[in-house]
């Protein structure tokens, strides 16, 4: 690797902050970090996607998400993906990449990180501490909310006091089943948080039930950082390129980023200079670019000097319940998740794991989509009973998601793939992951209570998917933040210990994984870290 | 790792693989629905294989060794006791062929209104979502808190 820029290479004129990623923590820092009036830019390696580009435009909307809307990076194939070498993980990776990263793809589920996620070493003598809270996220978390805009109901007893910005999605035929099924077993459950306007809410229009919200959102009720922050940033001055893929970030001489090595849209190799770089590339994408630019000085990769880049990489298991009832349900006629439930998410050493989950609760799927799965799955058969077998599933679907908590462990990782190359010649990344006992008993938990919970809604033909099909593409811990620099890539604001004008945004800082999608947090985190470079401008780099 | 999606299917693929479709979901005038294997329907199969081409090629190689020859050839007995053993497999490239076939037949017009489904897209028309009963978090509301405060406080 070519430690520092040349003669040869085209350099682009200096500005004050480059952020790498314009995805969910890349477009909230850039937003924030506007009001300083420094020059902000955003090199992101894919696109920006039309409303019109969405699945649900057009007939063939399910079959999509499994060609150029799927999930993995790998079958959907993109000039604008990198590969990942993930053979040896029983749970895939699923990204996107382009302007709105991984929101393009979220099902919108938003839950925030409870208090107790902060202090797992503390509470139940398991991992380690945040350097930070909950509290001291808690403002940043609302000023999300309001950025985002989310549904939802406050009052939830599972959540500290907070107030959603829209009515919460409809309960539905769907949800009514649930609710009745979880009184009965005297549970709790709540209107999910889910980052979906309900309402008219910030020139966005409000959801219209396409019911596919994976894949993108058509009408733009999603809210994906490219309809919500971005627009903000780039009216506030920020500049945003596309088709800029970065191979490395370059140090000085004195140890410090100079800027980086990016490929344009051409395919030129160029130099982008920088006083601050600031990383939003994802759990992976993040550690990738750090060993790849592994020089000299740093030559274990940079800010690497406490070996654990790329290490703890959580993934967050994710099994799936599915049952079927005699009556039509909401299928894919509405928004995907519905209501949660926390009734297994805080410590009870009696269940025989530390930690535990959120149960998400979703509709069902749409007729291709229930076909694929059913078939694959062995609920439906083929042959002349296909037709009969068929309308006995399609919109009979309830479906429970149990989101683990995955904890942190160093043989989890990404490293360099010795021969897998991106289409610029980059070195992609490689995962190792396997889950542990804990999660695994854990999993075992959440699968039974979800069947009970079925059952209790009448349900039958009850089965599960355990890992291979749910990649929930939560991509977290492999540049942790703490104190130490022996023992964490970041510090408690997200700058580097080893080069003191390079921060990291993303989920990759993430000590612990909690129990809930990550999205929410990871913005919150991103604020706050911004919050912190504004409030320290004078002395950033001392 | 990348899919590549190869290269075209030879004639004796394609007939193969309509006659499979056929096995797989055969027209059915009890449900008013044609089956895979309608020119229409399996015009589409052709068209949209893409991401899977590979697969279905090698699900059809594994159809020719069940067969022990050309699977067209075959009696109606011999072929559907083929085409049961080779869709009982448990293999990612048979996974593969019934999503080829099935992403295409579960978009047809008249499998749509067999069903009882407008055949559009759902933008931007969209759909009309039920309130559901609300009354139901009455049981929830008001319980106590159930988060854990940072100093480890029980509150349940």
């Amino acid at each position: 690797m070519t430690a520092s820029p040349d003669s040869v290479r085209p350099s682009d004129e200096i500005v004050d902050v480059l952020i790498i990623g314009a995805g969910a923590s890349g477009a909230t820092v850039a937003w924030s970090l506007a009001d300083t009036r420094m020059r902000i830019l955003c090199l992101e390696q894919g696109d920006w996607t039309k409303p019109t580009d969405f699945p649900t435009n057009g007939r063939d909307w399910e079959a999509r998400r499994y060609g150029d809307f799927d999930l993995s990076p790998n079958r959907r194939g993109r000039d604008t993906d990198y590969p990942i070498n993930d053979d040896n993980s029983p749970m895939k990776i699923a990204n996107f990449n382009g302007v709105g990263g991984g929101t393009i793809m979220f099902t919108a589920h938003y839950p925030r990180m409870h208090p107790s996620d902060f202090r797992v070493r503390s509470l139940d003598g398991v991992a380690d501490d945040w350097p930070i809270d909950y509290w001291t996220l808690e403002p940043y978390f609302a000023e999300n909310d309001r950025m985002t805009g989310v549904a939802g109901l406050a009052g939830d007893p599972a959540y500290p006091a907070h107030e959603p910005t829209m009515p919460p999605v409809p309960l539905g035929r769907t949800g009514t089943r649930y609710a009745q099924a979880m009184n009965r077993l005297g549970w709790h459950w709540w209107p999910s948080d889910i980052a979906i306007a309900t309402t008219e809410y910030d020139g966005r229009a409000k959801c219209i039930n396409l019911g596919h919200c994976t894949p993108g959102c058509a009408q733009g009720a999603k809210a994906s950082v490219d309809i919500t922050y971005w627009p903000h940033a780039l009216r506030a001055g920020v500049e945003l390129r596309t088709r800029c893929r970065v191979r490395e970030i370059t140090i000085n001489e004195h140890g410090m980023a100079s800027g980086v090595v990016y490929y344009d849209a051409n395919g030129i190799e160029r130099f982008q200079p920088a006083e601050v770089v600031i990383l939003a590339a994802n759990g992976i994408g993040t550690p990738r670019l750090l060993l790849n630019s592994a020089s000299a000085r740093f030559p274990q990769g940079l800010a690497n000097s406490s070996g654990l880049v790329g290490r703890n990489l959580m993934l967050h298991p994710w099994p799936q319940v599915f049952g079927y009832v005699e009556d039509e349900l909401d299928g894919d006629r509405a928004p995907q998740t519905v209501m949660w439930s926390k009734e297994f998410y805080e410590t009870d050493r009696a269940r025989g794991f530390v930690r535990g989950y959120t149960l998400q609760f979703s509709r069902g799927t749409g007729p291709a989509n229930e076909a694929i799965t059913s078939m694959a799955a062995g609920r439906l058969p083929w042959g002349k009973d296909h037709h009969r077998v068929f309308r006995s599933l399609l919109y009979h679907r309830m479906q429970i998601g149990i989101a683990c908590e995955d904890l942190p462990e160093a043989h989890n990782r990404v490293t360099l793939d010795p021969v897998l190359k991106d289409g610029n010649g980059i070195p992609a990344p490689r995962v190792d992951y396997t889950m542990n006992e804990n999660t695994r008993a854990m999993m075992e938990h959440g699968i039974a209570r979800a069947s009970e919970i079925l059952t209790a809604a009448g349900a039958t033909n009850i089965s599960c998917s355990r890992t291979l099909l749910n990649p929930p593409g939560h991509l977290l811990g492999t540049a942790r933040m703490g104190a130490d620099p022996e023992r964490a890539v970041v510090n408690a604001w997200g700058r580097c210990h080893d080069v003191k004008n390079l921060f990291i945004v993303d989920g990759s800082i993430w000590v612990t994984s909690g129990g809930v999608n990550p999205t929410s947090t990871i913005q919150a985190l991103a604020l706050y870290i911004a919050d912190c470079i504004k409030q320290r401008l004078a002395t950033l780099f001392d | 790792m990348t899919d590549d999606p190869g290269s075209d299917l030879t004639a004796d693929e394609a007939r193969a693989l309509h006659r499979l479709a056929g096995f797989m979901v055969p027209a059915s005038a009890e449900y008013g629905v044609p089956g895979a294997d309608d020119d229409a329907i399996f015009a589409d199969i052709m068209r949209s294989l893409g991401r899977d081409r590979n697969a279905v090629r090698a699900a059809l190689a594994e159809l020719r060794a069940i067969a022990g020859g050309d699977f067209v050839g075959l009696d109606e007995a011999t072929a559907a006791a083929a085409a049961t053993t080779l869709l009982g497999r448990e293999d990612p490239v048979v996974t593969a062929l019934g999503r080829a076939v099935l992403q295409c037949y579960y978009r047809d017009d008249r499998v749509f209104r067999a069903l009882g489904r407008e055949p559009r897209a759902p933008y931007p028309k969209g759909h009309a979502l039920e309130p559901g009963d609300w009354s139901l978090l009455d049981a929830v509301r008001g319980r106590p808190r159930m988060w854990r405060n940072v100093d480890g406080e029980t509150t349940r």
